[in-house]
C-alpha cells in the first residue's frame, strides 16, 4: 500500500540583523527569522497559530530606511534588510509600551516570560501617578464613542472594572485586558468562526464585547474556551481557575501536564490536562499539533467533570 | 476503504480541497474541531456542499445545502453518478487504469435521471446538477460522511455508494482529494484497527481469507483461531433472542440504552444467564449486570493508544490516578485470563502494543517513542522509518497500478424500511448537539450553559399544523413504542421532518422509538428513520411551561 | 454562516427601513467574495462578504428614521447582511453618531474645538452650557453633546443639528448662537435650512490668482451646464483622448504631491494601481475631511461639487477603474446634498455610467457618508469604514496600490488632490510643475481660521511665506498680536510670530520642522487661552483614537493627563520630570503606533511646549 506526504520546496532571503547576517525561508516575518536564530524579541498580541494583528506594539524593531519601527509580528523580510532589535530607540519603545500597558491594566498574572521582561526594562506602572479605581460595572462599555470626562491627572486612568460572571465554565476579568485581538481572532475566522465577541467602544473605552453587553448565555458562545486558552493575561479565565484562585487554592507547582487523547468524537484531539491533586482543572491543547492547533470544542474544554466527580 | 476500514484523507486537505462535500454530517457540532479545517477550506475558497435533510448549522455554511429526504442517499449518488456520466465528466482515464467494474456500475445507474432522482429525494434536479458537477470537475474533493450514512437499514451500500462516485471522479489516492468516514467516538476507528470487528484480526487481516495472518497469531498466541467469522452487535441480540447467546462480556458500551428499540434490547438483556459489565459508570447496562468490573477511564486514569478519523494513532495517558477498586482495563482482562488458567502476567500498555506491531504490519513501525515524537502516526506505517501515511491508496495514480484494482459496487435504492403512514406520517431523524455525546453519561457530568432539555423539533408548519406551542408537551409513538415530550419549533427542518437527540435517555427515551432494523452488513441499525405519530396530549394544562428557546438560525 | 441573535425582534417600522436599504441586494458580488446561497428548496440566503458594505448604509439609515439603533434592529440586520451580531454592534458603537440606546429626537452637536475657540477667545458651547447644563438634554425630545472640529472654521462657531424621524433632517449651522439655534428650532424641521456662505477673500481682492478655487462662488453647484460653461469636463474630454498612459504621464509630469498630508507623489501612485494585474482596481475619493480647523474640501463640495466628479472620473479612468467611491464625512450635510446631486447629473447626462462621452469607457460613482470617526480619513481605515467595518487603519504594507478597498488595487487621493487634475490637464503637466517651487508644484489652498480679520479659504502657489498669507487674510483679528499661529491642524505644529518668515512648500517646511498637513493656518493672539486650546487637542487625540494600539490608545490618555497635571499643578515630581515623562510619550506614540494618528498626536503639544505656549 503506498502512500503520500505532501513536500513543499522553500526558497531563503538573507538579511542583517543586530549585525549579524543570516538567512530565512522566504515568506517569514521578522520575528519568525529572529527566533529561528535565537533572538529574543518581546511579544504580546502575536500568537503563532493567529493571524497577527500587530496591535501591542511590544516587538517593535529597528528596520534600516524607516521612518518609524516596524511591527516585526507582521512585516515580512526582504533580501539585504537591515534591522535592529535592541537599539535604543527599540528598548525605549519596548519600555514605555510596557508602561503604558502596565499602567492602565492589571498584569499581574501574564507569562513568565513577559514578567521578565517588565522586570528587565524596570516596568514602573505608577510612572504616570497612582492608578484609578475600576469603574462600576457596564460603565466603560456604555462609554459613547468620542466623549469623555476629563480628570485632574493625578491618576492614572484605568481599564478596571468588576469582574464579570454569568456561566459555569469561565469569567471575563476585562480589567487584565490588553485589547490584544486573540480572543476575537479565535472566536472567529482563524478558528471557531462563532463570532460571539467583537471590538465595541472606541480609544481607550475599546473593550472585547458580545452585542449590547449581553451575558455570555444569551450570546453566540458556544463555550468552547478558545478565547481562554488564547488570552495572555488571563483576563480569560477558566471558572475552576478563578475560583481556585479566590480561595488560594490554585497552585501550580502542584500541578502535573499530562498530553491524552479527548474521549468523545473520533476527531483525536490532544488534550493537555492539568490535573492538582488528582483532580482535573484545566484542559488545554498543544499549539503546535496540527490537528487542534490548541483549539478545542466545548466537550473536550470543559466535558471532563465527570472524571472529578 | 478497499480492505482497509479508515478515510483516505487527513483533516489538513480539507484546508486544500476545492470541494468539500459533506453528506449525512453535522461536522459543525458532532465534529467541531474537524469543522475548524473545513472552515479553513471556506475561508480559502472551498465550495462546500452539505447533503442533509436538516438545514443543520453546518449546511448553514455550506454553498449548497442538498435537503434530501431521509433515506434516500443511494437515489441521489445514483443520480450524481449518471449526471457525471452522461455530462462526461467521468475520470475515464482513472477508471480504466485503476478501477473494475465500471461498465455494470454505469448500468445499475443508468436509471436514475435528474427527474428520477429529484422524484426519489425530493432535491430539485438543479441542485443535484450543481453538486454533480462540482464534484466531477474540481481538482481537490473531499468527500466526508458520518452516522447520517452508516445509521441505516443499507448504511453500508449508502457507503459503497459514495465510494463509487470517488471512483468515478478519480477523487481518491491524491493529496486534497479523498474519503473519510467520520468516526463518532474517540477510537471507533482504533477499535476496527485492533480486530474488534467479527471477520478481522488486529491491523484488518482477514480471519477467514488470510490463512498466513492467522497462523502467525496462532503462532504468537500459541492457540488456534477459529477461521470463521463472528457476531457483530446486532447479531448477538439476535442470537439472545434465539437463546444462543447466554453470556455476554460489556465493556464500555451502553446497549441498555444506545441500543434502538430499547425496550426489546433491556428485554433480552434481562434474560441472560451471566452479564459482565466493564465499565467506568454504573450504566444501565451494569445496573442489569451479574458481575460489574470498575475501570479506569481510558483516557485519563490509564495507558494506551487510539486512532482517529485520519487514522493517526495517538497516546492516551494517565493523569489522575483511577477512583477506588477501579483497575486498568489491561489489568481485569489479564486477571480474567489468570483466573481461566492462563498466566499472562503483568503487562503495561507498551508491552501489549509492541506485541500488536510485531502482528500488525500496518502498525510495525509505530513505537511509543515515536507516536510521543511525531505526534502520532497516520496507518499504515510499516518500519520505524516509515513518516506514516497522510493519504491512502497512492497506489491507484501509479501506472500500472500497483496491487488489485478498486471495485466499483453497485448498489439499489431501498427506501426506509420504517415506512410513513397515515398513521405514522412524520419522519423522526436523530443526531447530536454540539454540548452532549450519545447518552449524556460523559457529557452530563458538566454543566454545559448551552444545555437545555431534550425536545421534538419540528418545522414551524408542522407545529402549526398541530397548533402546538414551543414547550408543548406532546405523545410521541412509533410502531414500536411511546413516550412524551416537549416540542419545539425548529426552522431547519421541513415539514414533515422531525429531530431529537438521544443524550438524555433518562428523561426522554428516544430510542424507545427507533426501528431495530439493521444493516446485514455492518451490524448498525437504522437510528436515522423511524416513521412517526404526534399526538395532543389534552388540555394546556398539562403543558408544562418550558423555558426552551427558539434558536435562530440564519 | 449559522449565525446566532438573541432572538430580540424588529419592529415594523425598522424593518421597513432596513428592507429598503436591502433591496438593494439582488446579485452576489463576486469581487468581495459575495455569495448568494439558495437553501436548496428556492429561498436565498446571504452569506457574509458579499454586502457586508452596507452596514453602514443601514446603520445610518436607522439613525435617521428611528433615532437610535435596537438591538432587535441590529439582529435583524446582522442576519439580513450575514454579519454577526457582535461585530455589527462592534462597528456601530465605534463611530460616535450612531446611537445605540434610545435618545432624544433631536442631537445638537456644538463645535467646542480649537478654530472656534481661537476665533471667540472663549468656549464656543460655553452658551449652551450656560442656558442648558453641560452636555444634557435641553429638553424631552432635544440634547445637545460636544462636538470636535464641524469644518465651518471660517465662521468661528458652528453646530449640527441631527433631527431623526421620518422627517429627518442634518443641519449644519454657521455661524451658531444659541438664539439662532432658538429660532431654527421653532420652525417646522423641514424649513431648517443649511446654512451657506463662501469665504473666498481672494475673489474680491485677486480673483486671477485663483486656479482650483476659480469656478467656486461663480459657478452654480447644482447646475452640470452651469459647470461647462465654466469649462467643466474639459479635462475629462482631454484624458480620454490622450488616453490613461498619456494621463498619467501628465500627472507624473506636473510633479503634482497627495494633498492629504503624507504628500506623496500621485503620478507614482496612480501608475502602481493602473499596472496591477488584479482586477477589479477601485478609486476612492477622501473626503472625510475632519482634522480640526481644515475646511477646504468642504468649501469645494458645496460650491463647485462637479470638478470632484470630474477628477475621480479621470483618476478612474486613468487607473483602470470602473467603481468610484466618494467618502464624506457625516457632519457635512450639505456637501453631500450636492455632491449626491453632481452624481446624479453626471449621470443622467452620460458622464457617469456606461460609455462615457461616447468612449469604451465606463464608470460610476457612489457616495459613502461617515459616521463620526476623525480615524476614518485614514486611507486604510476609510477602506474598512466602506467595508462596513470598524475603521481601524491597517498595518502597512500591503499598500492600497497592493491590496486596498475590498483587498483590491486602489487608488485614493483628497477632494484637493483630484481637483488639481483639471488644472494639470488644462495647462499641461509640464506647465503645471512651474507653478510653486521646484520641489513643491502648483498651488495649495490654506484654511485660514481663529483670530484672523479675513478668515476663510486662500489659494497660493507653493512657496508663498506664512506672513505674507497672514497678511493677505488682513491680520491678526482687531489689530490684536500674534501670539502663535497652529499650522497643519491638530496633527501639525504651532509656530511662533518669529516665524513668520517660514516659505509654506513641502520642503520649506521640512526645514523648518513643521508640516502643512491640510493647510491650516489658525490665528491665536494675544489673549488666546493656549492651555485650553492644547488641551482641547489633548483631548482630540484621545477622543479620536481608534484604540486599536497600544502607544496611541493609553499615549493619548496620559498626554492628556500630563497636560492636565501641568495645567492644574498638580505635578509628579518637577516640571522638568513632566516634561520628561512627555517626551517619552511623544516619542513612543510616534516610534510605533499604527497609523498617522497615533504618529502625529503629540506633534502639535510638543511644538507647543517648546514655544513656551502652555502656562503651568
Amino acid at each position: 500500500m503506498s502512500n503520500g506526504v505532501a513536500v513543499s520546496i522553500q526558497r531563503t532571503v538573507k538579511i542583517t540583523v543586530n549585525g549579524s547576517e543570516f538567512t530565512a525561508p522566504e515568506g517569514s516575518t521578522i520575528l519568525q527569522a529572529c527566533r529561528s536564530e535565537g533572538l529574543e524579541i518581546p511579544t504580546l498580541c502575536y500568537l503563532e497559530n493567529l493571524t497577527p494583528v500587530n496591535t501591542c506594539r511590544l516587538c517593535m524593531v529597528e528596520v534600516q530606511g524607516s521612518r518609524t519601527l516596524v511591527p516585526s509580528c507582521s512585516r515580512k523580510i526582504e533580501p539585504g534588510m537591515v534591522v535592529n532589535t535592541e537599539s535604543d530607540r527599540v528598548q525605549a519603545s519596548r519600555k514605555m509600551v510596557l508602561e503604558l500597558l502596565a499602567s492602565s491594566v492589571d498584569m499581574s498574572i501574564v507569562s513568565d516570560e513577559l514578567s521578565e521582561w517588565m522586570e528587565r526594562h524596570q516596568v514602573d506602572k505608577e510612572r504616570f501617578g497612582p492608578q484609578a479605581l475600576p469603574a462600576q460595572l457596564g460603565e466603560r462599555e456604555t462609554t459613547h464613542a468620542g466623549h469623555h470626562v476629563r480628570g485632574d491627572g493625578t491618576l492614572a486612568a484605568t481599564v478596571f472594572e468588576p469582574v464579570k460572571i454569568d456561566n459555569d465554565q469561565y469569567v471575563r476579568d476585562y480589567s487584565r485586558c490588553v485589547l490584544c485581538y486573540r480572543c476575537v481572532e479565535a472566536c472567529g475566522t482563524d478558528a471557531q468562526n462563532t463570532f460571539a465577541i467583537a471590538l465595541g467602544g472606541r480609544g481607550f473605552e475599546a473593550h472585547i464585547t458580545t452585542e449590547y453587553d449581553v451575558p455570555l448565555p444569551e450570546s453566540a458562545c458556544v463555550y468552547c474556551g478558545n478565547c481562554v486558552a488564547v488570552c495572555p493575561t488571563n483576563a480569560l479565565m477558566f471558572k475552576i481557575e478563578h475560583d481556585m484562585r479566590q480561595a488560594q487554592t490554585w497552585d501550580e507547582s502542584r500541578q502535573t501536564l499530562t498530553r491524552t487523547i479527548c474521549p468523545y468524537c473520533g476527531v483525536g484531539c490532544n488534550l493537555e490536562i492539568h490535573a492538582q491533586d488528582n483532580k482535573i482543572v484545566k484542559v488545554t491543547s498543544p499549539l503546535d499539533h496540527d490537528v487542534t492547533s490548541g483549539m478545542l470544542c466545548v466537550k473536550g474544554r470543559f466535558g471532563f467533570e465527570f472524571i472529578n466527580s | 476503504m478497499f480492505g482497509a476500514g479508515g478515510g483516505t484523507s487527513s483533516y489538513k486537505e480539507a484546508e486544500d480541497a476545492d470541494v468539500i462535500v459533506l453528506w449525512g454530517s453535522n461536522a459543525r457540532e458532532a465534529h467541531p474541531i474537524f469543522f475548524h479545517h473545513v472552515l479553513k477550506g471556506i475561508h480559502k475558497g472551498a465550495k462546500l456542499y452539505v447533503v442533509d435533510p436538516r438545514k443543520t448549522t453546518s449546511a448553514q455554511w455550506a454553498d449548497l445545502w442538498i435537503g434530501l429526504d431521509v433515506g434516500t442517499d443511494i437515489a441521489l449518488a445514483n443520480t450524481i453518478a449518471r449526471e457525471i456520466i452522461h455530462a462526461g465528466l467521468a475520470n475515464t482515464e482513472f477508471i480504466n487504469r485503476a478501477t473494475s467494474g465500471f461498465d455494470e456500475y454505469a448500468k445499475s445507474v443508468e436509471s436514475f435521471t435528474l427527474e428520477e432522482g429529484e422524484r426519489l429525494t425530493r432535491v430539485p434536479a438543479s441542485l443535484i446538477k450543481n453538486l454533480a458537477h462540482a464534484y466531477a470537475t474540481a481538482d481537490r474533493a473531499q468527500l466526508c460522511w458520518t452516522l447520517g450514512i452508516t445509521e441505516h437499514h443499507n448504511g453500508t451500500d449508502n457507503v459503497f455508494a459514495l465510494i463509487n462516485l470517488a471512483l468515478l471522479t478519480g477523487h481518491v489516492g491524491r493529496y486534497g482529494s479523498g474519503i473519510v468516514p467520520l468516526r463518532g467516538q474517540n477510537n471507533v476507528q482504533g477499535g476496527g484497527d485492533m480486530g474488534a470487528l467479527p471477520n478481522k484480526l488486529p491491523g484488518f487481516q482477514d480471519i477467514e481469507t488470510d490463512d498466513r495472518a492467522r497462523l502467525r497469531f496462532e503462532t504468537r498466541w500459541g492457540t488456534s483461531i477459529p477461521a470463521k467469522r463472528g457476531w457483530h452487535l446486532s447479531q448477538m441480540f439476535d442470537a439472545m433472542e434465539r437463546g444462543e447467546l447466554r453470556t455476554l462480556y460489556v465493556i464500555g458500551e451502553n446497549p441498555a440504552q444506545s441500543e434502538a428499540n430499547t425496550n426489546h434490547a433491556v428485554k433480552l438483556l434481562k434474560g441472560l444467564e451471566h452479564l459482565v459489565v466493564q465499565d467506568i459508570f454504573l450504566t444501565k447496562t451494569a445496573e442489569l449486570a451479574t458481575v460489574i468490573l470498575p475501570a479506569s477511564a481510558n483516557w485519563v486514569e490509564s495507558e494506551g493508544t487510539v486512532t482517529s478519523s485520519e487514522r493517526r494513532v495517538q497516546r492516551v495517558r494517565r493523569a489522575l490516578n483511577p477512583p477506588g477498586n477501579a483497575r486498568d482495563d489491561i489489568e481485569i482482562i489479564c486477571e480474567i485470563a489468570k483466573r481461566m488458567g492462563h498466566d499472562w502476567g503483568h503487562p503495561t500498555a507498551e508491552d501489549v502494543w509492541n506485541e500488536l506491531r510485531s502482528l500488525s504490519p500496518i502498525h510495525a513501525g509505530m513505537s511509543y517513542k515515536r507516536l510521543e515524537d511525531l505526534g502520532g502516526i497516520q496507518w499504515p506505517c510499516t518500519d520505524e522509518n516509515d513518516p506514516g501515511s497522510q493519504f491512502l491508496h497512492g497506489r491507484l495514480w501509479a501506472d500500472p497500478v500497483v496491487g488489485p484494482l478498486a471495485p466499483f459496487t453497485p448498489v439499489a435504492h431501498v427506501p426506509a424500511l420504517d415506512t410513513l403512514s397515515d398513521e405514522f406520517p412524520i419522519r423522526l431523524t436523530t443526531g447530536r448537539r454540539l454540548d452532549s455525546f450519545n447518552t449524556g453519561v460523559q457529557s452530563g457530568g458538566f454543566s454545559s450553559p448551552l444545555r437545555r432539555p431534550e425536545t421534538l423539533n419540528l418545522s414551524p408548519e408542522d407545529m402549526a399544523g398541530h397548533g402546538l406551542a414551543n414547550g408543548e408537551i406532546v405523545s410521541v409513538s412509533s410502531r414500536r413504542g411511546t413516550i412524551q415530550a416537549p416540542v419545539l419549533t425548529d426552522p431547519t427542518l421541513r415539514p414533515g421532518l422531525a429531530f431529537m437527540t438521544f443524550h438524555f435517555p433518562d428523561d426522554v427515551d428516544t430510542n424507545v422509538l427507533t426501528v431495530d432494523a439493521w444493516d446485514p452488513k455492518s451490524g448498525t441499525s437504522e437510528f436515522k428513520a423511524t416513521a412517526i405519530r404526534i399526538d395532543k396530549i389534552g388540555n394546556q394544562a398539562d403543558a408544562r411551561n418550558s423555558s426552551v428557546q427558539v434558536e435562530a438560525t440564519a | 454562516m449559522d449565525l446566532k441573535t438573541s432572538g430580540k425582534p424588529a419592529s415594523v417600522e425598522e424593518k421597513e427601513v432596513l428592507d429598503a436599504i436591502l433591496s438593494k441586494i439582488d446579485q452576489p458580488d463576486p469581487d468581495r467574495n459575495g455569495k448568494i446561497l439558495t437553501d436548496g428548496h428556492g429561498i436565498p440566503s446571504f452569506n457574509s462578504g458579499g454586502h457586508r458594505d452596507l452596514l453602514l448604509p443601514a446603520l445610518h439609515a436607522l439613525q435617521e428614521r428611528i433615532g437610535w439603533i435596537s438591538h432587535g434592529a441590529l439582529d435583524y440586520l446582522s442576519i439580513q447582511l450575514g454579519v454577526p451580531p457582535a461585530e455589527t454592534y462592534g462597528v456601530a458603537s465605534f463611530y460616535s453618531m450612531f446611537s445605540l440606546e434610545q435618545a432624544p429626537e433631536t442631537v445638537i452637536h456644538v463645535c467646542d474645538d480649537i478654530a472656534c475657540r481661537a476665533a471667540l477667545n472663549a468656549d464656543p458651547a460655553e452658551a449652551m452650557g450656560q442656558r442648558f447644563g453641560s452636555d444634557s438634554r435641553v429638553s424631552d425630545n432635544t440634547m445637545w453633546v460636544r462636538s470636535p472640529c464641524l469644518g465651518r472654521c471660517e465662521e468661528g462657531s458652528a453646530a449640527l443639528i441631527q433631527h431623526s424621524g421620518s422627517a429627518h433632517r442634518r443641519v449644519l449651522m454657521a455661524p451658531f448662537d444659541v438664539d439662532d439655534l432658538a429660532n431654527q428650532m421653532r420652525k417646522p424641521v423641514l424649513e431648517w435650512t443649511n446654512t451657506d456662505s463662501v469665504r473666498i477673500p481672494q475673489r474680491e481682492t485677486a480673483p486671477d490668482t485663483l486656479r482650483l478655487l476659480r469656478r467656486v462662488g461663480v459657478v452654480d453647484p447644482s447646475s452640470v451646464d452651469s459647470y461647462k460653461v465654466h469649462g467643466g469636463y474639459e479635462a475629462l474630454r482631454r484624458a480620454l483622448e490622450i488616453g490613461p498612459e498619456n494621463v498619467i504621464r501628465e500627472v507624473k509630469d506636473s510633479k503634482l504631491m497627495g494633498r492629504g498630508g503624507a504628500a506623496f507623489p500621485t503620478g507614482v501612485k496612480w501608475e502602481s494601481v493602473a499596472r496591477n494585474t488584479v482586477r477589479p482596481h477601485y478609486f476612492v475619493c477622501n473626503a472625510d475631511e475632519s482634522e480640526p480647523g481644515t475646511f477646504k474640501d468642504r468649501v469645494i463640495m458645496e460650491q463647485d461639487p462637479f470638478s470632484i466628479v470630474e477628477g475621480l472620473t479621470i483618476a478612474g479612468y486613468a487607473t483602470g477603474c470602473e467603481k468610484g467611491y466618494v467618502y464624506i464625512r457625516g457632519e457635512y450635510p450639505l456637501a453631500e446634498e450636492r455632491l449626491e446631486n453632481a452624481i446624479t447629473a453626471a449621470r443622467t447626462r452620460g458622464l457617469l455610467g456606461k460609455n462615457i462621452l461616447g468612449r469604451d469607457f465606463s464608470f460610476d460613482i457612489e457616495l459613502r457618508r461617515g459616521a463620526g470617526a476623525y480615524i476614518a480619513g485614514e486611507e486604510t481605515a476609510l477602506f474598512n469604514s466602506i467595508e462596513g467595518k470598524r475603521a481601524e487603519p491597517r498595518n502597512k504594507p500591503p499598500f492600497p496600490a497592493q491590496a486596498g478597498l475590498f483587498q483590491k488595487p486602489t487608488g485614493i487621493n483628497n477632494v484637493e488632490t483630484l481637483i488639481n487634475i483639471l488644472e494639470i490637464l488644462s495647462v499641461g503637466g509640464i506647465a503645471y510643475a512651474k507653478i510653486g517651487t521646484p520641489d513643491s508644484s502648483g498651488t495649495r489652498l490654506f484654511c485660514l481660521s481663529g483670530s484672523v480679520s479675513k478668515p476663510g479659504l486662500y489659494e497660493a502657489p507653493f512657496g508663498v511665506k506664512l506672513g505674507d498669507l497672514l497678511e493677505m487674510a488682513g491680520g491678526v483679528a482687531s489689530g490684536k498680536t500674534l501670539k502663535a499661529i497652529l499650522l497643519g491642524g491638530a496633527a501639525g505644529s504651532f509656530v511662533g510670530p518669529d516665524q513668520l518668515d517660514i516659505p509654506l512648500s513641502f520642503e520649506g517646511v521640512r526645514t523648518a520642522g513643521v508640516t502643512l498637513g491640510s493647510g491650516v493656518v489658525m490665528v491665536f493672539d494675544q489673549d488666546a487661552d493656549m492651555n485650553q486650546a492644547i488641551l482641547r487637542i489633548a483631548q482630540f487625540f484621545r477622543e479620536e483614537s481608534c484604540g486599536q494600539c497600544v502607544p496611541c490608545r493609553v499615549g493619548t490618555v496620559r498626554q492628556e493627563e500630563l497636560l492636565t497635571r501641568l495645567a492644574t499643578n498638580n505635578m509628579i515630581g518637577s516640571r522638568s520630570d513632566e516634561l520628561e515623562l512627555f517626551g517619552s510619550i511623544a516619542s513612543v506614540m510616534r516610534e510605533s503606533s499604527i497609523c498617522g494618528l497615533g504618529q502625529t498626536a503629540a506633534n502639535a503639544v510638543e511644538s507647543a511646549l517648546k514655544l513656551g505656549l502652555f502656562q503651568g
